[in-house]
């Protein structure tokens, strides 16, 4: 059994009540930091945690929190980003749903190290039962004197509100979050500068994931260091894993940052295998954003290793023949599913998604959705494949925020693993409409690596 | 370009409107009170069921500031209805993940069931549907949701969506 430190709960009756979170230990780690730590040292334990941004960058929290600007007099805040999206991920709804008192003692601990006195959730608009439920938590915190002015004697002042999105995936952008916040399209901005030195109305500002937040709880409870402890290298710490598609038990996981895919596919403490006794075609392991992986390549590296799930383990063999682990959106496929429809179906959401500022994501998008539809169709050329890659490298890197990757590589990893499949169906176009290509060679095992010469 | 049905029947926002209105400026530094866009749209719309011309203009006004600036972000924005729905207006999830466990088919049977096609509204005025983007829960797909309480509907069934609409005529002709 893995530890589980955000979820170890999660079952308990009333955990969304402040009552039952406090008599499981809730609210001691916010009591410690504001009472025992100052701000810096609050930082500190969380650089020592290893702690890295859990809502796709990966980038380190604790180092994150030091790049803040601290000039005189003027505002700072904290910005949850619930503005949960990622096609493959909803790990946030549920913790929000089931145990909103860690997200809210995440949001007093974080706001006391960056020292904000107004702090935002901004939780995407669809989530309206969720919101909900977190301000009556606020509600509940703010009763105990948990929240607002003089928080337990020390002094420390924070006011905590929750903002709705209006339904754009681009909001979980940090910059166009802002803007959103600002009551503007959610139109990223150009960086730098960065939101630490110039975010929110223009003042330093930090924006973190709901669970990289949450985490700062046992991260504070336990120590840095203790934290450290879990996982493997530089991936430490435990992760929420969205595990759906096709799978017999989909839902959220909290794993040990290093389990075995395999393991956590098949074991009967995860996923419990795939559904219907069907067999494993493709995986996109970190969310609909990140490269899509054949059932052989997820399950082993091309060295022949087990595959572990960690930033450097799903990231083993680069873009080659390895993925990412983006935000922890694992959809499993089975040798029923068409990896051309799905392309497509991704393709329309990103198309969809553009925020059409930059004409690259704005037309390539659209381009590469029509391309994909006509193949899925059975009206595909074989010059479509390459078309599609080029598309798809005119967009990478040439836009302002990083949707245009994520539109890319989808598209890209598909055709790259998937060539033969795409070709099928230009050479057996009328059959493609009716049947799917099914598991092909996808699971086999993979060839020994040669010698070194 | 702006596609507004009604520019011309003046709006009236209730008193409890006017106080959410309140609420929600109060939660941003001063001078800052567009912030509260968004959320008073959503609060305009949970009361008149969609966004006309004339609502979006006092919202500016409220704010201080240009219609252009609600526009822009009512126009931006996925959840907010340009024209008048359906008094429930199903949103089933169209991407990737549920569409793996059966999407596709939940809405053929939802226009099959409704007999109007996407975005359009039923006879009786009680229903409009459309596919929207990924709603984040993706582990207990096919789902829809419905405002403006966004209430969530998992692991549906053409059975189930059955048993869904028969329970909302029910209870809007009570």
């Amino acid at each position: 059994m893995g530890r589980k430190l955000l979820l170890e709960h999660i079952n308990v009756p009333g955990i969304n009540t402040l009552e039952v979170y406090r008599q499981k230990g809730g609210y001691a780690a916010m009591e410690k930091a504001l009472k025992t730590l100052t701000p810096d040292e609050v930082v500190e334990e969380v650089k020592k945690s290893g702690l890295r941004g859990r809502g796709g960058a990966g980038f380190p929290t604790g180092m994150k929190w030091s790049f803040l600007a601290k000039p005189e007099g003027v505002p700072r805040y904290l910005v949850c980003n619930a503005d949960e999206s990622e096609p493959g991920t909803f790990k946030d709804r549920y913790l929000m749903t089931h145990i909103p008192h860690l997200l809210i003692e995440g949001m007093i601990i974080a706001s006391f190290a960056l020292g904000a006195k107004t702090s935002y959730i901004y939780v995407r608009g669809e989530m309206m039962p969720q919101i909900r439920i977190l301000e009556r938590a606020i509600a509940e915190a703010k009763n105990a004197g948990f929240l607002g002015k003089n928080i337990l004697g020390t002094g420390y002042d924070l006011e905590l509100y929750v903002q709705p999105g209006g339904g754009a995936y681009i909001c979980g952008e940090e910059t166009a979050l802002i803007e959103s916040l600002e009551g503007k399209r959610g139109n990223p901005r150009i960086k730098p500068p960065f939101p630490a030195i110039a975010g929110l109305y223009g003042c330093p500002t930090v924006v973190n994931n709901v669970e990289s937040i949450a985490a700062t709880v046992p991260i504070i409870r336990d120590g840095g260091d203790e934290y450290a402890k879990i996982g493997v290298g530089r991936s430490t710490g435990t992760k929420l894993i969205s595990a759906g598609g096709n799978l017999a038990k989909p839902g959220v996981y909290e794993v040990e940052l290093g389990v075995p895919v395999e393991e956590f596919i098949y074991s009967d403490e995860y996923c419990g295998g795939i559904a219907n006794g069907k067999r494993l075609k493709a995986v996109v392991a970190g969310g609909s954003s990140v490269p899509i992986l054949p059932a052989n390549l997820i399950l082993k590296t091309i060295e022949g290793n087990a595959r572990v799930m960690s930033y450097e383990g799903l990231s083993e063999g680069g873009f080659v023949s390895g993925t990412m682990m983006g935000s922890g959106g694992f959809i499993a496929f089975d040798e029923d599913q068409c990896i051309v429809r799905n392309t497509w179906n991704f393709t329309r959401f990103y198309h969809h998604e553009s925020c059409g500022q930059c004409s690259p994501c704005r037309e390539g998008t659209g381009w590469m959705e029509k391309v994909l539809h006509r193949l899925e169709m059975g009206h595909g050329k074989m010059s479509d494949m390459d078309l599609l890659v080029d598309v798809s490298k005119k967009i990478e890197g040439n836009t302002i925020c990083p949707l245009g990757d994520a539109a890319a590589w989808p598209v890209a990893s598909a055709i790259r693993h998937f060539r033969d499949e795409f070709e099928w169906h230009v050479t057996n176009g009328a059959e493609a409409v009716s049947r799917n290509y099914g598991l092909a060679h996808y699971a086999d095992p993979l060839p020994k690596p040669e010698a070194a010469v | 370009m702006l596609k507004v049905e009604d520019t011309q029947t003046p709006v009236e926002f209730s008193a409890a409107l006017l106080e959410q209105f309140a609420d929600f400026v109060s939660r941003y530094p001063e001078g800052k009170q567009k912030s509260a866009l968004l959320p008073m749209l959503h609060a305009v719309q949970a009361e008149h069921g969609w966004l006309s011309s004339k609502a979006m203009d006092k919202v500016a006004e409220y704010l201080k500031i240009e219609p252009i600036e609600v526009y822009e972000v009512a126009t931006f924005y996925t959840m907010y209805f340009l024209r008048p729905q359906g008094k429930y207006v199903l949103e089933v999830c169209r991407t990737g993940p549920c569409c793996l466990v059966g999407a596709e088919k939940i809405m053929d049977h939802i226009e099959q069931t409704l007999g109007v096609k996407e975005g359009e509204v039923t006879a009786d005025g009680l229903f409009s549907w459309r596919g929207v983007e990924c709603l984040a829960a993706c582990g207990f797909g096919p789902v829809l949701q419905i405002g403006p309480e966004y209430t969530f509907y998992e692991n549906l069934t053409p059975e189930s969506v059955d048993q869904l609409i028969s329970d909302l005529t029910a209870k809007a002709n009570n």
